[in-house]
């Protein structure tokens, strides 16, 4: 293969360019099975946000090491915008769309304001069909809860589909801790497991992945050729060595994506099947579910599905949605209901409706942000615009720089199935979050500074005058925040002959 | 009609030009245009970094500057969207409610209250690309966002084409955010920058000469960034097209 153009900027490449074909991944979407990339050496994978204690994650900067490891930035951001494309070709495709978001909202915003009926009716009809059902206040309980239960059957091995609540409890990390061997049933998730790295999207977990990292991950984990990036190879290497472990677990464990109060059954939407694996190969099946996933009525399920899978991934449906109400002959059915602060955030006027979420990932699809950052860079269990109004309900502390990581551009509101307004919810945690003082100091003064100039009109001419005199630079009168941060990936200003002030004043002297 | 002019700070500072043709294009049109020469700002940079207590005072001044006007003009969506949507540092007076209700953004003006329908001294015989900012395509409601299952509309789209020779070229991203964000693009320099360039990039590949918008601060971060990498493009204000730049 012969050099890319080293100099030329990696924007300046056309499309037809053949090494930025190569550079850019999409040899992923047309050539998935046909070879192995061209370079020698892959570029390795940056790693999210670096994690220390409570200090609050510096999103800015896993971002830059994102965007400094080219392919995979090029290749995140074409292919969440490729499923942001395929949701608008479903969007067209169904006149009544935005009477069904609203609905989808009418619905959840009900729901939620008579949470404690439908959660009683959920409890009460899940009984009478033979489910033993648990309410956990919190992360811990439900670990704990958990593992009562298999400890009450003596399981040692439990195998799982994808649940972002099991996430937000730390569950796998617990059943370590306690000898239980977890394994993950969903291709991605169990690529992230392998890799023992948090899932960066909600639907996609390992989208952040180049295919020579899944190699990588594979060759240390399966024992895969470290050379073989071939993804039909390598999925089929995972399937081999996960089905036997899948046979021969104790007991699965499912999320829920829809908690159907009127019939007390719960509804799970997969694209691989692995949920109908941990649901129905073990005789031992758990759900965990958040209380927020609770709907009416089966009727309000046909609002939701159709919306589901056409705003996550541009799909009419999933592949499998699977319905569960009750244990099979010789099995045991557990749902395990969990708070872990949903009813602290239904409390909160400005987000409660964040609980609304039905975790379809569309706000992460069409972030500009998100895409441009990894998922991994919010170093927090929700990423993307999402996880910027959920994450601090968690830990306002550790999680407040999250809101500033965007541009506030809305673009997340309008694909939001469920019509939550993201974007205005993270203004309000902005504003939120310099109210509990957890906005460095430095950014308050500059604030106040700013707010003292901008409010004397004498003050603020005579910065401006100071300014043409070298406006060379950007004046901090301007951009707040100084000028490095302006100038070192982009130009400054060219600085005018004279302001606006002063030719108004010399063309229309008399007129104010 | 008479119509105070908003000009905000960093137009004011650097694209006094984009002012000029606010101004002369609202005299053409023949209504009487008063700039209030004690104004500053509107606050939205501390409020949209959270810090509302901090924008009170500017706030306020801003109400004393273009109180008893029949209209307040500026162009800048982003500024205007601050001031009609999120101006609540200060308390929500019938005056406060009423300048917040009679400002309005240049296209917006044009389109909806003077519903101007010809600009013949306008000729820009140039391929632009148009950028809508989020400001003023989703908050504004400037034209129908890529996102919604609605008809579309395009009011910027519908004066410009109203000018000669003009020329659109769609770019594969039409209403991607460009990046700036106010101070994101401080706050999160290497993702605003990243974005820019993809901006411009877009534009560029779609054969664009010209990138126009009804927000210059858009236009500013997107130029510095075409700048950098060397897209050989150019930024206009929608303003100054319509007001009859050449180029």
């Amino acid at each position: 293969m012969s050099t890319p153009p080293a100099m030329l900027h990696p924007e300046l490449l056309a499309p037809s360019d053949t090494p930025a074909i190569v550079r850019d991944g999409r040899r992923l979407d047309h050539a998935e099975a046909a070879s192995k990339p061209l370079r020698s050496r892959p570029e390795p994978q940056p790693r999210g946000a670096k994690i220390h204690g409570n200090r609050p994650v510096d999103q800015a900067e896993a971002a830059a090491r994102f965007i400094a490891a080219p392919e995979h930035e090029k290749m995140h951001d074409e292919r969440l915008w490729d499923l942001r494309q395929k949701r608008d070709r479903e969007m067209h495709g169904i006149d009544e769309w935005e009477e069904l978001r609203a609905l989808a909202s009418a619905i959840k915003e009900h729901t939620l304001t008579h949470l404690d009926e439908y959660l009683e009716q959920f409890e009460a009809n899940a009984r009478s069909n033979g489910i033993h059902v648990h309410w956990a206040r919190d992360a811990a309980e439900h670990n704990r809860i958990v593992h009562g239960i298999l400890k009450d059957h003596g399981a040692k091995s439990l195998i799982k589909s994808k649940s972002m609540l099991t996430e937000e409890c730390g569950f796998r990390a617990y059943m370590a801790s306690v000898g239980i061997e977890v394994v993950e049933t969903d291709l991605g998730e169990r690529i992230q497991q392998l890799d023992n790295e948090d899932p960066s999207h909600v639907v996609v977990p390992a989208v952040h992945k180049l295919r020579t990292d899944v190699a990588e991950v594979f060759s240390k984990t399966i024992g895969t050729d470290p050379d073989n990036s071939d993804v039909h190879y390598l999925a089929e290497a995972q399937r081999e060595a996960t089905r036997p472990l899948i046979l021969k677990a104790d007991a699965g464990m499912t999320g829920c994506n829809f908690a159907v109060a009127e019939t007390g059954g719960i509804t799970v939407c997969t694209n691989e099947g692995n949920a109908d694996l941990s649901a129905n190969v073990p005789r031992l099946h758990i759900a965990s579910i958040g209380i927020e996933k609770v709907i009416p009525r089966l009727e309000h399920l046909a609002v939701f599905v159709r919306l589901l899978s056409r705003s996550a991934l541009g799909s009419p449906i999933t592949q499998y949605t699977s319905h569960f109400r009750g244990p099979r002959e010789g099995g045991e059915m557990h749902f395990v209901l969990v708070d872990n602060g949903r009813s602290t955030r239904l409390g909160m006027e400005e987000f409660w409706t964040s609980l609304k979420c039905i975790r379809c990932g569309a706000c992460m699809n069409t972030c500009p942000v998100y895409r441009r950052s990894g998922g991994l860079s919010y170093g927090a269990t929700y990423s993307g615009p999402i996880g910027l109004i959920i994450d601090p309900t968690f830990n306002a502390h550790k999680y407040s720089n999250l809101p500033f990581a965007s541009t506030l551009n809305g673009s997340c509101s309008n694909v939001c199935p469920v019509k939550i307004n993201i974007h205005e919810q993270i203004y309000a945690w902005r504003r939120e979050l310099v109210k509990r003082h957890e906005v460095p100091f430095a950014k308050k003064a500059e604030m106040k500074a700013a707010g003292a100039l901008l409010s004397r009109p004498a003050a603020y001419r005579a910065a401006i005058a100071a300014a043409d005199v070298a406006l060379a630079h950007l004046p901090r009168f301007v951009i707040y925040n100084g000028l490095n941060a302006w100038g070192r990936h982009r130009e400054v200003p060219h600085p005018p002959k004279q302001t606006f002030h002063s030719w108004h004043h010399a063309n229309r002297g008399g007129k104010s | 009609m008479r119509i105070g002019l908003f000009i905000p700070c960093f137009i004011d500072a650097f694209f006094p030009e984009v002012g000029v043709a606010t101004l002369e294009l609202l005299e053409r049109l023949g209504h009487e245009v008063v700039y209030p020469r004690d104004q500053t700002c509107c606050g939205q940079p501390m409020a949209n970094s959270g810090f509302n207590a901090e924008c009170a005072d500017t706030e306020a001044l801003f109400v004393r500057n273009f109180t008893g006007f029949d209209y307040v003009v500026a162009p800048s969506g982003s500024c205007v969207h601050h001031v009609r949507d999120n101006f609540d540092a200060i308390e929500q007076s019938a005056e406060v409610k009423e300048v917040r209700a009679r400002t309005f953004e240049i296209v917006e003006f044009l389109h909806d209250i003077l519903k101007v329908d010809e600009f013949p001294w306008a000729r820009f015989p140039h391929r632009v690309g148009l950028h809508n900012s989020c400001g003023t395509l989703r908050r504004l409601k400037h034209a129908r966002p890529s996102e919604l299952h609605e008809p579309f509309f395009s009011k910027p789209m519908d004066l410009l084409s109203k000018v000669e020779g003009i020329e659109f070229v769609t770019p594969a991203r039409p209403d991607e955010c460009c990046g700036f964000g106010g101070t994101f693009s401080v706050f999160e320099e290497v993702v605003s920058t990243k974005m820019g360039y993809d901006k411009v990039s877009d534009h560029a590949h779609a054969g664009a000469e010209y990138i126009v918008s009804a927000d210059t601060s858009c236009l500013m971060h997107q130029q510095g960034c075409a700048e950098r990498i060397g897209v050989p493009i150019r930024f206009i204000h929608i303003a100054q097209i319509l007001n009859g730049a050449s180029a």
